[in-house]
């Protein structure tokens, strides 16, 4: 006789073992270092630190490894890490224009203080497939200048000086926290661009995309992309001071857009403003051209039928741990449901021929 | 500063005493007993047990009349880093029911968030399963509870889904009246 | 017991679950927000009924999990195995025995009793949500108790289907206040709902709502006059292991030639009147 399927401890660990061993691989190959991934697939390491939210360059390098390269899977595997962590207070803001800059590009302007910067990019490389890479040559150092002395202004700043461009407001007392409190809409500007910078790196690529391509066009340029370290400092209100604790990589991006202006306001540039954790530039521009179409209504402009305006749906959609999960627990059984959907489609067809065969 | 104890090993201590406060508030009227911590005097030990389960930094509390005082401040912040503030602004209060003053002076919360309305934790000279009569969700048939004052709780009941949420205290005693009850006379 | 913190949430954590807790015991129905934490299992698996259970656990406590009814589905020994691990606390599959249940889709057929918390895991805990999608629309219909939306469309159903055409997480009204999602039962569990000795908690982690159904509460499935509600299952059929027919039954496929049977998706119910029937017998 058939008896309800058993054994499911035991096949879990069965798969937790497969897992272990599959994620090894070939033992004739040595294993991989978790220095080597953070050295060498950085990007992947970036983009876990990002939507991970969680700034240590080691531990995401681990998380890659557990996770078999899957970046979600580790980024999931930061976010659980993360929310375990006592919280101290929160730092003092950060200073982008201080920061030690490895690449600083403007397309707004041919040349600009401090000079354009192409830094470690992929831009202009010829996408062909390097079969050198095969064969563990050594690399040659790239040559190196001086950083620039003192604080790189942002480009915008000249906009700011001659009031072409929306100021931004000071930034408020009471920065509200994503992670502590449940996401409530209308949502303030800190909120969402809170939810936005550790948001999935392709969700907001095809949002950005699409009010590129009309669904929310907000024309943006790219006014500034700055990728360096920036010093963290916190102010410890127990001893009365503050201290520097750590030098991170951020990728920040200053879109400029139009904006037509209003019975209030004359014409003006406003910007759309990306920062993200490690050198993540797709996102971080993604992240300006998203916040910028988010504050369609606040500025006045035509919303209603372009998703990368819709505030609710952009933040309630942007998480991929939370997309993920619920996308995948459609694999979890579902058979109690099914069983009640079959009843209901089954009735109405009996009675349906029931009521022909009364007829015939 | 002396600091009397707060619990002695907190994860079990604050859910043992969790599962009680769940258990009056799930069931209007039961009296239940939360003996395991003591507070700074006139803080009674249900009401001490009850705050250091549920207040922290992000829940404001208000103190009112003999319970604001200088040793149970202290108490508070230093097991609880409890943000103390008026009664307007409070998601918890403590004190007697005259101390605490009129109800409508705490959050009610609104039509959409309900729930941003205030907990009052009386104490009480007395808990007893008598006087007022009790009705609604939670109640089989009809629970009894020694309210402090009928007509200003039936009138908070009368604003649900509106309203404020009470637990009373009474030495190591504890029963909760949560605005979804109704309230009967004598 | 483990290196985590007790029932795995840090303290702060469960403090603010626990304040929500109490809210949703208030409020019957309501759907409280929470800021719900990452837990080390996925959204959509049970991290709201998780949370709910870790807030509620006591070292005390006798855990029982079930998906789909069973106890032995890959993710309830997963939950249960959770638990065990950093609560240390103990499980069983005794429907009776247990103090805290947390089920997905099935309200088990023992009748639970005064001192059992049954915690449901949620997956869309706004039941007007097929209707809207938009959290701002639906809090207002919401606060504004209106509720036409969802009886036109229920209505319109029975002139299409000759019926509500709801299998599961079928809409109820909860003390003539809240319209509620009992989470994804089958609608023949709706009837357990209502004016139940047990206390029963509901948690959408990814949707971050807890709400509640404290004891003894109204609780009424939607209908109309003309269309009662009925709590259907499988038409005419008995389990095929231990014979009752009282119980929610499972369809299994037995044969490439599409053969059937019907057995009880209560899996402690079933054995435990299999064994009661071998007790007999003996």
């Amino acid at each position: 006789m058939y008896v309800a399927v058993k054994g499911g401890a035991r096949a879990i660990e069965n798969a937790h073992r497969w897992l272990a061993d599959a994620r090894r691989g070939d033992r004739d190959l040595p294993d991989l270092d978790v220095a080597q991934i953070r050295e060498q697939l950085a990007l992947a390491v970036d983009r876990v630190m990002a939507e991970g939210s969680l700034y240590d360059p080691d531990l995401a390098a681990l998380a890659l490894k557990q996770a078999r390269g899957d970046a979600i899977e580790a980024v999931f595997l930061i976010r659980t890490f993360r929310t375990t962590l006592p919280r101290f207070g929160a730092s003092l803001p950060i200073r982008t224009d201080a920061m030690q800059i490895t690449r600083r590009i403007s397309a707004t302007y041919k040349d600009v203080p401090g000079g354009q910067v192409l830094g470690p990019t992929f831009d202009y490389t010829h996408r062909l497939l390097d079969f050198t890479l095969s064969d563990a040559k050594p690399v040659p150092a790239a040559a190196e200048a001086a950083a620039p002395a003192g604080p790189v202004p942002h480009i915008l700043s000249h906009l700011g000086a001659e009031g072409l461009i929306q100021p931004e407001p000071a930034e408020p007392a009471d920065v509200p926290d994503l992670t502590r409190a449940p996401l409530a809409v209308p949502a303030a500007r800190p909120l969402r661009l809170q939810a936005l910078t550790r948001g999935d790196e392709g969700f907001l690529l095809s949002l950005a995309y699409s009010t590129q391509r009309g669904y929310g066009r907000n024309h943006a340029f790219v006014g500034e992309l700055r990728i360096g370290y920036v010093r963290v400092a916190a102010y410890l209100p127990k001893l009365g001071f503050e201290i520097e604790f750590a030098d991170i990589l951020v990728t920040e991006c200053e879109s400029v857009n139009q904006f037509q202006g209003s019975r209030t306001q004359p014409a003006q540039f406003t910007r759309g403003y990306g920062l993200v954790f490690g050198q993540s530039e797709r996102q971080a521009i993604s992240m300006a051209l998203v916040d910028r179409a988010l504050r369609a209504r606040e500025l006045g402009e035509e919303t209603g039928t372009a998703s990368a305006q819709d505030e609710e749906f952009v933040l309630s959609h942007c998480d991929n741990i939370q997309s993920s999960g619920f996308l995948e627990h459609i694999k979890l059984p579902h058979y109690v449901d099914f069983q009640a959907e079959l009843e209901l489609i089954r009735k109405p067809r009996r009675d349906a021929y029931a009521g022909q065969e009364a007829a015939e | 500063m002396h600091l009397t104890a707060a619990f002695q090993t907190p994860p079990l201590d604050s859910a043992r005493a969790f599962r009680q406060v769940l258990d009056s508030m799930a069931r209007p009227g039961r009296i239940v007993t939360l003996d395991r911590v003591a507070a700074p005097a006139p803080c009674s030990p249900a009401a001490a047990a009850a705050v250091l389960t549920l207040v922290d930094g992000t829940s404001p509390l208000h103190l009112a009349g003999a319970h604001a005082g200088a040793s149970i401040q202290d108490w508070l912040r230093f097991h609880l880093s409890a943000d103390l503030v008026e009664r307007h602004m409070a998601a918890f209060a403590l004190g007697t029911w005259e101390a605490l003053g009129p109800l409508s002076h705490y959050p009610q919360g609104g039509a959409e968030y309900p729930d941003r309305s205030a907990t009052l934790i009386v104490e009480c000279a007395e808990l007893r399963a008598e006087r007022a009569r009790l009705a609604g969700p939670g109640i089989e048939t009809e629970a009894w509870l020694s309210l402090p004052d009928v007509a200003a709780l039936q009138e908070n009941a009368a604003r649900f889904p509106r309203g404020l949420d009470l637990i009373f205290t009474c030495g190591a005693q504890l029963a909760a009246l949560p605005r979804s009850t109704q309230i009967g006379g004598r | 017991m483990s290196d985590y913190n007790f029932a795995y949430l840090d303290e702060a954590t469960k403090r603010m679950l626990r304040r929500a807790i109490l809210k949703a015991v208030a409020i019957p129905g309501y759907q409280v927000p929470f800021s719900r934490r990452e837990m080390p299992m996925p959204y959509g698996w049970g991290t709201g009924g998780v949370q709910v259970t870790a807030a509620c656990l006591v070292p005390e406590d006798t855990l029982k999990v079930i998906d789909q009814g069973a106890d032995d589905t890959t993710n309830a020994v997963s939950i249960r195995k959770f638990f065990a691990r950093v609560a240390g606390i103990a499980t069983t599959e005794a429907t009776a025995e247990a103090t805290i249940i947390q089920t997905r889709h099935r309200i088990p057929e023992t009748p639970l009793t005064e001192g059992q918390i049954l915690v449901f895991q949620v997956p869309i805990p706004e039941p007007l949500r097929f209707l809207e999608p938009r959290e701002t629309e639906t809090r207002t219909m919401h606060a504004l108790e209106d509720y036409g939306l969802i009886q036109v469309r229920l209505y319109e159903d029975t002139a299409r289907h000759g019926e509500i055409a709801r299998a599961y997480a079928y809409p109820v009204r909860v003390e003539g206040r809240y319209i509620m999602d009992p989470s994804p039962i089958p609608k023949f569990d709706n009837p357990k709902l209502h004016n139940a000795p047990a206390l029963q908690l509901f948690g959408a982690g990814r949707e971050c709502r807890i709400y509640a159904l404290p004891p003894f509460t109204r609780v009424e499935s939607l209908d109309f006059e003309d269309y009662p509600f009925t709590a259907s299952k499988a038409a005419g059929q008995t389990c095929a292991i231990c014979g009752a027919e009282d119980s929610y039954l499972d369809e299994v496929i037995i044969d490439d030639a599409g053969g059937r049977m019907f057995v009880c998706s209560d899996t402690d119910y079933c054995a435990t009147r299999c064994a009661a029937q071998a007790e007999d017998a003996a």
